[in-house]
């Protein structure tokens, strides 16, 4: 089968039971994408697909011959950092680094959910637009999980990205 | 390469970090390892051999389905007859848990099954999907016996443990003929639950073999040791392996020994011949890697009418599996927090069938302080007398165990600071007298101490003629700060830009440190790299002939009779390697050093559900000189959350019928969410702990968890005049506490 990851097309041979996510650390050696607790609890995996954020661990790789697929890989690399993980960098937006990826790519998807105006249980108001606001930023992010407690730094990160409009 | 020792023996006046001419120490950069993390480019111990064609194998590892008894037999064949397995490890040698950071092993199956889910086999096969659906196939017979799943059910039977962290039971006059003299009498019993370290790294490695040598990827805290319980498992000497762990995807104590994997997947690998790839599924870290044990605790306090403490006594219950003997030193900060002539600290064991209890962060200290923090401000409540007032009332000039004077201690300033910062004299001194709509608002306040902990530790660091230097030691970075830490002492020292520092770290064939764990990894290590630098220092003074006190560096040059020099030029193409070694000393044995610190909280309580929500939370520390303001503030954050997660969702729930943890996942297992936690506030006193270690800090990563949760459960109190001792304090014993007040009406 053919998957599209970070632009970029590649054969695989794939069993039908891997998950995205297996594919991407067991075939690809695509590592950056986490796995964390493999039933969609935690969000160490998300990706995006087709733009929208998705936990990897809960879809099969055979699904998304025809889906655009970005992984943390995807977004910048050290020397050319996307605005976000710049953001989380000085930030301090992590510590253990194990969730971070997940957070990352998480964030990024969450801006263009909140762009498009869809609330959350935060949201004061269904229609109109968002105001990521503190409570709106956590409650957005409470799906993906850190131990290490970087919670506040996460949500200063994203606020910060947000308000210069840079991703 | 020559060597330079550091031994503490008494307190180092003022240094180079304290002359800041480089002006790095303390400052909060962002982490050194940071753009490889926030990249995905940082490799942790399961992502190691990716894409090599190394052909590597798949592990998946069989677990039982009863919780006490005897394996009787096992049967593989039908797993080993499905294409693509390649073999099914059996061994009753193979661990049945973690092994306990003071272990020589993890303890053997040895044919007992002694808690549910504990590890049986392991399959191994071509691909991840193959040994996950093989591992189904294998059956393990059993002969079930009568288990005892709750700490409840053991406590007749409980025993006295002897030595751990802490003496056992630790006294001073005579408390039960104080207690009955005292005037006023204050006797009550907390308890706390199971709790698990959860670490977003599922316990994982790959195992190596080449003849007889065998790399090991691993994720554990403390290199040295592990490699000694990795060989002691396998029974081989320990110079035949390599342990590598440059990143760790969080421990919290849930890492310091090893893990179940890594045995088996060094066995499996030799059998195979392939590297062996093992990740334990995320149901598996909870039931067969290891926990905090749940405690029940009685604090006793006489004292007089103004508060003045005669007679302390803090008892703690807690358990284990049969043949693990480590206990929870819950009563370790009530050895030296509060005055009082008449002190008895003591710790019971019972055997449970439950997976082993061993170290989570602030072991002692993380459940202890939430027992005797909230018997203090119930102690004050019952006299009349403000919480601080009645601290400061008890506050010892000495230690009051042993009479050592402290190297330093702050706690008095710490609560005097957040009063101020926190706003704790506007607070209604009645419970459930501030509601807004549905909510109920209250405050709360707690001390918080955390034992400093030194360990002897060693680093190789080089100053290259290009002008850069490199730090080496096989301590680890748990997501504490370590790399940034190390490099900012040598930038500091050498007088070198934090650029031009390289740090690779948690490599067994590097100089040993003594790993992370009991915050006492930066000023231990970071002791080390101290060492080192000042004899790169002598060398550099030594080839200018001059004393190594008249040098300055900065940028990158020498300064010594004022006269500049770069120490490209100065090194003229050789190196200058040294490696540098710290050990604790008189100065240690002859202070009682502890970190201290007070914490402030405000929640609103709902008074239809009785859900508890974190408003503000403050904590004010004092730890000796912060090397880096910012990683030490998330540490700090990141107790204090862990402290919230302990006060009002993190439970263990074991099936008293099977043993088994019933929630062992992420979803059921409650560790706070974003949404849990509000902005936090970390203040850290200007301080420095000359007597603790030529850095002059102390241990931070546990403080901030220090006695948190008092502060939300006594915030809690205020907030409805219902005093729970049972956590966490979820909102069924709010409730339940609110039904009870009414019917006692």
């Amino acid at each position: 089968m053919r998957l599209t990851i970070n632009g970029v097309g590649q054969e695989l041979d794939l069993d039908i039971r891997t998950s995205l996510l297996d594919a991407l650390r067991d075939h690809l050696a695509l590592t950056g994408t986490k796995k964390g607790c493999d039933h969609g609890q935690c969000g160490a995996c998300t990706v995006l697909i087709n733009g929208r954020r998705v936990n990897s661990c809960l879809t099969l790789a055979v699904m998304h011959e025809d889906d655009e697929i970005t992984t943390i890989e995807g977004l910048g690399q050290p020397g050319n950092l996307h605005p976000m993980q710049e953001s989380f960098l000085q930030h301090d937006g992590f510590q253990c680094g194990y969730c971070t990826p997940g957070q990352i790519v998480s964030a990024v998807g969450m801006l263009d959910e909140a762009k498009k105006g869809w609330p959350s249980h935060a949201s004061k108001d269904l229609d109109g637009t968002v105001s990521l606001d503190n409570a709106e930023i956590s409650e957005r992010m409470s799906g993906n999980i850190c131990r290490c407690s970087a919670y506040p730094n996460i949500v200063d990160a994203i606020r910060d990205v947000n308000e210069k409009g840079a991703a | 390469m020559s060597e330079h020792t550091i031994q503490m023996d008494k307190p180092i006046g003022e240094t180079r970090l304290d002359r800041r001419v480089q002006d790095v120490i303390g400052k909060g950069v962002a982490r050194h390892e940071g753009p490889l993390k926030v990249s995905g480019r940082a490799t942790y111990a399961y992502e190691n051999l990716a894409g090599d064609g190394k052909n590597v194998a798949y592990g998946f590892i069989v677990t039982s389905t009863i919780g006490a008894g005897k394996i009787k037999r096992i049967d593989a064949v039908a797993a080993l007859g499905k294409a693509g397995v390649l073999h099914v490890v059996t061994d009753s040698d193979g661990p049945r848990a973690s092994a306990d950071p003071g272990d020589k092993k993890p303890t053997a199956i040895n044919g007992q099954i002694t808690h549910y889910g504990q590890p049986v086999a392991l399959v191994v096969a071509e691909s991840f999907e193959t040994a996950r659906d093989a591992a189904k196939l294998v059956t393990v017979e059993y002969e079930p016996t009568e288990g005892t799943y709750a700490l409840e059910d053991a406590q007749d039977k409980a025993f006295d443990p002897g030595q751990g962290v802490m003496p056992s039971i630790v006294k001073k006059g005579d408390f039960d003929k104080g207690f009955a003299a005292a005037e006023i009498k204050f006797d009550q019993t907390y308890t706390t639950t199971s709790q698990s370290h959860s670490a977003m790294e599922p316990h994982a490695c790959v195992a190596e073999w080449n003849g007889d040598e065998l790399t090991l990827y691993g994720c554990y805290q403390l290199v040295s040791t592990n490699v000694g319980q990795l060989a002691a498992a396998l029974g081989i000497d320990k110079s035949h392996i390599r342990m590598v762990n440059p990143y760790i995807g969080g421990g919290f104590g849930g890492k310091l020994g090893i893990g179940p994997e890594s045995v088996f997947a060094a066995k499996a690998a030799k059998v195979v011949g392939r590297p062996v790839k093992l990740a334990l599924t995320r149901q598996q870290v909870y039931q067969d890697t290891s926990r905090r044990t749940d405690t029940i605790q009685r604090i006793r306090i006489g004292c007089d009418r103004n508060g003045v403490i005669n007679a302390i006594s803090h008892d703690t219950l807690c358990g284990n599996t049969p043949g693990d003997t480590v206990f929870e030193p819950a009563g370790i900060s009530t050895v030296f927090l509060y005055d009082g002539e008449n002190r008895l600290i003591t710790h019971r064991l019972a055997e449970v069938n439950v997976v082993l209890a061993s170290a989570m962060r602030a072991p002692g200290e993380a459940v202890g302080m939430l027992a005797l923090e909230n018997a203090m401000d119930e102690l004050a409540e019952q006299l009349g007398i403000d919480p601080i007032e009645l601290r400061k009332r008890n506050e010892p000039k000495v230690d009051p165990q042993d009479g050592k004077p402290f190297s330093s201690r702050m706690l008095v300033e710490c609560m005097e600071e957040g009063a101020k910062r926190f706003g704790w004299a506007d607070r209604s001194k009645v419970p459930g007298a501030r509601r807004e709509g549905e909510w109920l608002i209250g405050t709360g306040m707690a001390a918080a101490s955390r034992k400093n902990l030194l360990q002897k530790a060693s680093a190789k660091v080089e100053l290259r003629p290009d002008g850069s230097a490199t730090i080496e030691t096989d301590m680890t970075d748990i997501g504490t700060g370590t790399y940034t830490i190390l490099s900012q002492i040598a930038a500091e020292m050498l007088g070198l830009p934090l650029d031009k520092v390289a740090v690779t770290l948690g490599d067994s064939d590097l100089p040993q440190a003594p790993g992370s764990g009991g915050s006492w990894g930066a000023n231990s290590s970071g002791s080390s790299v101290y060492a080192a630098c000042e004899g790169i220092i002598e060398k550099i003074a030594a080839k200018l002939g001059v004393e190594p006190a008249g040098l300055t560096l900065k940028d990158g040059t020498v300064i010594a009779d004022n006269k500049q020099t770069a120490l490209t030029e100065l090194l003229a193409g050789e190196p200058i390697t040294v490696t540098g070694t710290f050990k604790p000393g008189d100065a240690f044995k002859g202070t009682h050093q502890a970190s201290y610190g007070a914490h402030f909280c405000e929640v609103a309580v709902n008074a239809v559900t009785g859900e508890t929500r974190v408003r503000r939370l403050m904590t004010v520390a004092a730890a000796g000189r912060i090397l880096n303001e910012k990683t030490a503030t998330s540490q700090s954050y990141g107790g204090q959350i862990f402290g919230i997660g302990a006060t009002l969702t993190e439970e263990l729930v074991v099936d008293p019928r099977t043993g088994l943890i019933v929630n062992h996942d992420l979803a059921e297992y409650h560790v706070p969410v974003n949404a849990d936690v509000p902005q936090l506030e970390v203040v850290f006193l200007d301080e420095r702990d000359h007597a603790a270690s030529p850095l002059a800090s102390k241990g931070i990563g546990e403080l901030a968890l220090s006695g948190v949760g008092a502060a939300i459960s006594n915030a809690i109190h205020n907030a409805t005049g219902i005093r729970l001792r049972d956590y966490p304090m979820t909102l069924d014993k709010v409730l339940a506490g609110w039904a009870a007040g009414k019917q006692a009406a």
